[in-house]
């Protein structure tokens, strides 16, 4: 199954080189977001905490802008069914979460770059802890887009689904990631963080559990 | 020839309070021709796609065997071709590439041999490394035959498949359905007479609608 999700994955990635259904988008959000920011503090200084809040907000919208389109833009072009015919929903699943863990992690590397270069409050004290929760984090975005994603490809109204979905799912691991991003950037020990990090873990474990579990369902009728 | 069959066990499909259709059974074994047809909206599609394991029957089962063996759900699209109107392949693709995706995808090997066969027999052999965008109507259900046959399916599921061909085309194909149906089970849904010609056994889907 491993090699079969694999080529899922490069023939996602191949047709997102040539139509640039994500990577547009969510490199103007990014751009956007950071900017409408940078405009709204102007001279201010801005605490740590609100720095690390801020960091996880934009990378929330950014995957709420890009992510869905894994399962999007299969519906949307009528190439779900060529899909179904070709592989298991395992490896569709598979192949997609792929794809979604790559573009969540460049999307994130990237805002973490751009915050280190434009907010001189954005200083990393404890970077193994911060790396950690970044890891976790990105994993647990990239599990619970997909899903979720999966579901809203068959509404109607898919805009707006996605967001409003994905809400309450992701808001467990926001505040959790929020409050990791804070102690990487106070100093915290990763042993004073391990109660945060346990949570970060079990919400992965779970999410990609369950989603393995109801993919067939979501992905069948 | 295939020691494939697929069996119907009184098939009911309803969606929300409408009944499309009920108690449809069968029972096809090895090979053949078989038809489906009915009026516009009488469930052709709907049937084809429970019968490929792609929507699920209100009441009743669909049971594949090859070799004698149950398949199961997971792994019954190595066994399926599947041609309809709605299938739509990848347009930013070639014909080749497309192909070859399909081929490491499903998990199994790229028989250039037999891709290029079937691109010649579907005289889109000259055009396989443009994009699938610039296709007619009719190369892109020429390509879904070729989506279809490539990996040697068991079972043939053929929806309206004589759509948008030209003459030229809806030959080839009907020498491809014969062809196929001396070693496999080819199911036909249309309700083009030629197409149901060269079928042994109809499903009149209005029959089974109450």
């Amino acid at each position: 199954m491993k090699s079969k999700s694999y080529s899922l994955f490069l023939k996602d990635y191949h047709s997102e080189l040539r139509t640039r259904y994500a990577i547009n988008s969510l490199a103007m959000f990014i751009i956007v977001a950071i900017s409408i920011i940078m405009f709204a503090v102007g001279q201010e200084k801005v605490s740590e905490s609100l720095t690390g809040g801020l960091f996880w907000v934009v990378i929330f919208f950014t995957a709420m802008s890009g992510l869905s389109r894994a399962f999007v833009s299969e519906e949307e072009r009528g190439t779900a069914l060529t899909l179904q015919l070709l592989s298991a929903p395992s490896t569709v699943f598979s192949g997609k979460l792929i794809f979604n863990i790559i573009l969540v992690f460049c999307m994130n590397t990237i805002i973490a770059l751009l915050y280190s270069a434009l907010f001189e409050t954005f200083i990393i004290r404890n970077f193994s802890l911060f790396i950690l929760s970044f890891v976790l984090g990105n994993l647990g975005l990239a599990i619970s887009s997909t899903i979720i994603a999966a579901i809203i490809a068959k509404a109607g109204a898919k805009g707006t689904l996605y967001p409003v979905l994905s809400f309450p799912i992701l808001l467990p691991l926001i505040l959790t990631s929020v409050q990791l991003t804070l102690f990487a950037l106070d100093g915290t020990s990763i042993e004073q963080a391990k109660y945060e990090l346990a949570i970060v873990v079990s919400y992965d474990v779970i999410m990609l559990t369950v989603s393995y579990l109801l993919f067939d369902f979501i992905w069948k009728d | 020839m295939s020691n494939y069959t697929v069996e119907a066990k009184e098939v009911t499909k309803t969606f929300g309070r409408r009944l499309i259709f009920e108690g449809i059974s069968f029972y096809y074994k090895e090979k053949g021709i078989f038809g489906v047809s009915g009026p516009n909206g009488s469930g052709k599609s709907t049937l084809v796609k429970i019968i490929a394991g792609l929507l699920s029957p209100s009441k009743g089962k669909i049971i594949h065997k090859n070799q004698s063996k149950k398949i199961v759900a997971e792994k019954l699209h190595n066994h399926i071709g599947f041609v309809s109107p709605y299938l739509v392949l990848y347009e930013e693709f070639s014909a080749r590439e497309n192909l070859n995706y399909f081929a490491r995808i499903r998990g199994v090997k790229f028989e250039k041999e037999r891709v290029e066969q079937l691109l010649e027999h579907f005289l889109l052999f000259n055009r396989k490394d443009d994009l699938l965008k610039t296709y007619s109507s009719g190369m892109k259900q020429r390509m879904k035959f070729i989506f279809a046959l490539m990996h040697n399916p068991e079972l043939l599921i053929l929806d309206e498949p004589t759509s948008n061909l030209d003459i030229e085309g809806k030959n080839s194909t009907y020498e491809i359905i014969k062809e196929e149906g001396k070693k496999n089970i080819v199911i036909v849904a249309s309700n083009e007479k030629t197409d149901l010609d060269l079928c042994s056994d109809v499903i009149h889907l209005d029959k089974y609608k109450n």
